[in-house]
């Protein structure tokens, strides 16, 4: 196995295939992925709700958000060659209550400030759109240029294209450690030995944390748990990406005819830690609790299967996406807080481009892994 | 846990006679696909059913499961034996929404 590269990218998810593609893509032609895990996607890549959302996304990380789904997604399946059942037919975000429909708009106030074309409407125009909704719901912010896409074929398809442009992909790996040579970052450390590259990304998820802190860099994050269910095959019903107000319950259905729903119970923040992520006997059931509540009619829709995973929750609720001074070579992008798949493909084109030292598409400046600073 | 370089060389994919071979029914995948799904680079039982959704239908995987491993395995010129099955995932049987909903309480 060869142990040196132009760059090593630490963490084999959608974020650090999409931006070995995109290195690759840009004639970088010496790329190691190391991925600690036995599977390629296997962290939160594999295991999101596959929303590719611009509303209700913070300010801070909007604009890249919109910049994917402008330039990106919509070429994607043909660029990757797979099938990555992009479908762009809006986001509904559901009230029941008063109280929700403020919450929708301020989030709806939010994105507009920043360009985003989302609107409030009302229960009527709710049903015209998702006519399988309960009258129950009285208002949504719709935002018609949101959509989902399949997490499994995209994060797949980003590895396989970048395994054809030569990218060098090693599975079962655990990164422990890196390390400085002459103030340069140079080594990255492994039970299998010491490779060496000139450029070093880390985008391994929560565990980046344990890796960035050999070199005394933290990023303020934690890991939490999110549980979905996917339901068998139905006959089509609605194409949009939905979410609520209260966040009982999100999902779609994606092109197969199965619904993914993801929800939570509200106690997933102290739940026991047993090393993988397992789905508990309380989560499938709450969230079919919830769905129900909204869509009576999927009552009979019979349960498959049910997963779990974790995010790497940050402490201010937006990804690190960034170069490191102290450590010239280091880049980081990690604490994705669940929005790093519908922005995956936009991280890693940025985040190739980071890394060649060219402008990135939108300013990142707001994701710099130093903005964390006391607040007296 | 094993260290698998996903750059080893398979060779070149060879189309073979019964390609079309329904292998996953519910989900309708054929071996061809499996075995071209292994030259695209996906050496592991997880990854074959996340790109081809073979084992990810009504059964999930209780009838087609072995007999993915052994194509796979025979694509990779490995042992069956060596490969990971997929995780299992509950529920073990289809479950209705209305029905799996009864199960514990909601707070009150």
């Amino acid at each position: 196995m060869k142990n040196t590269a132009d760059v090593i990218i630490v963490g084999g998810g959608i974020i650090g295939c999409a931006t070995a593609y995109y290195l690759a893509k840009s004639g970088v032609r010496d790329i190691l992925v190391l991925e600690a895990s036995p599977y390629i996607g296997n962290g939160g890549s594999s295991r999101n709700g596959g929303g590719v959302r611009q509303s209700g996304r913070d300010p801070r990380e909007l604009p890249l958000a919109m910049w994917g789904i402008q330039n990106l997604w919509p070429g994607l399946s043909e660029e990757l060659g797979v099938d990555t059942e992009y479908t762009q037919e809006g986001n509904l975000r559901l009230g029941k209550t008063p109280a929700h429909l403020k919450i929708l708009q301020g989030l709806t106030d939010r994105a507009v400030a920043c360009g985003l074309e989302v609107r409030m409407i009302d229960g009527q125009e709710v049903r015209s759109i998702n006519p399988f909704l309960t009258d129950e719901v009285i208002g949504a912010s719709w935002c018609p240029t949101d959509g989902h896409a399949n997490p499994l074929t995209t994060t797949l398809g980003f590895y396989k294209k970048a395994r054809e442009l030569g990218v060098h992909f090693v599975t079962g790996i655990p990164v422990t450690g890196l390390k400085k040579v002459k103030g340069r970052l140079r080594k990255v450390v492994t039970p299998e030995g010491v490779f060496e590259g000139e450029k070093v990304l880390v985008a391994a998820g929560y565990e980046s944390r344990a890796i960035l802190d050999t070199v005394d860099i933290d990023v303020p994050m934690v890991k939490s748990k999110v549980e979905a269910l996917v339901t068998e095959a139905e006959p089509p019903m609605f194409k949009q990406m939905l979410g609520t107000a209260e966040a009982d319950f999100y999902g779609h259905q994606t092109k197969h005819g199965s619904f993914v729903f993801g929800g939570h119970t509200g106690l997933e923040a102290c739940e026991k830690d047993n090393g993988t992520p397992i789905s508990t006997s309380q989560g499938a059931p709450c969230t079919c609790r919830g769905i129900m509540k909204y869509f009576p009619a999927l009552s009979q829709a019979k349960i498959v299967r049910s997963w779990a995973g974790w995010l790497d929750d940050c402490i201010d609720g937006v990804p690190v996406m960034s170069p490191v001074e102290e450590v010239p070579g280091l880049f980081i992008a990690c604490a994705f807080t669940g929005h790093g798949f519908g922005i995956g493909p936009a991280a890693g084109y940025s985040l190739a481009k980071m890394i060649l030292g060219e402008e990135t598409p939108v300013d990142l400046e707001p994701l710099r892994y130093n903005r964390f600073i006391p607040e007296i | 846990m094993a260290v698998i370089d996903r750059s080893r060389d398979l060779g070149p994919f060879v189309p073979g006679p019964d390609d079309d071979l329904l292998i996953c029914r519910c989900e309708e995948v054929t071996k061809g696909e499996i075995r071209k799904a292994v030259h695209e680079g996906m050496f592991t039982m997880t990854e074959i059913r996340r790109y081809l959704r073979s084992g990810m239908g009504l059964c999930q995987g209780q009838t087609c499961s072995r007999l993915v491993k052994g194509i796979v395995a025979r694509e990779l010129k490995i042992s069956p034996a060596a490969l990971e099955p997929a995780t299992s995932r509950a529920p073990m049987r289809p479950v209705e929404m209305t029905v799996l909903g009864k199960e514990g309480k909601a707070r009150s």
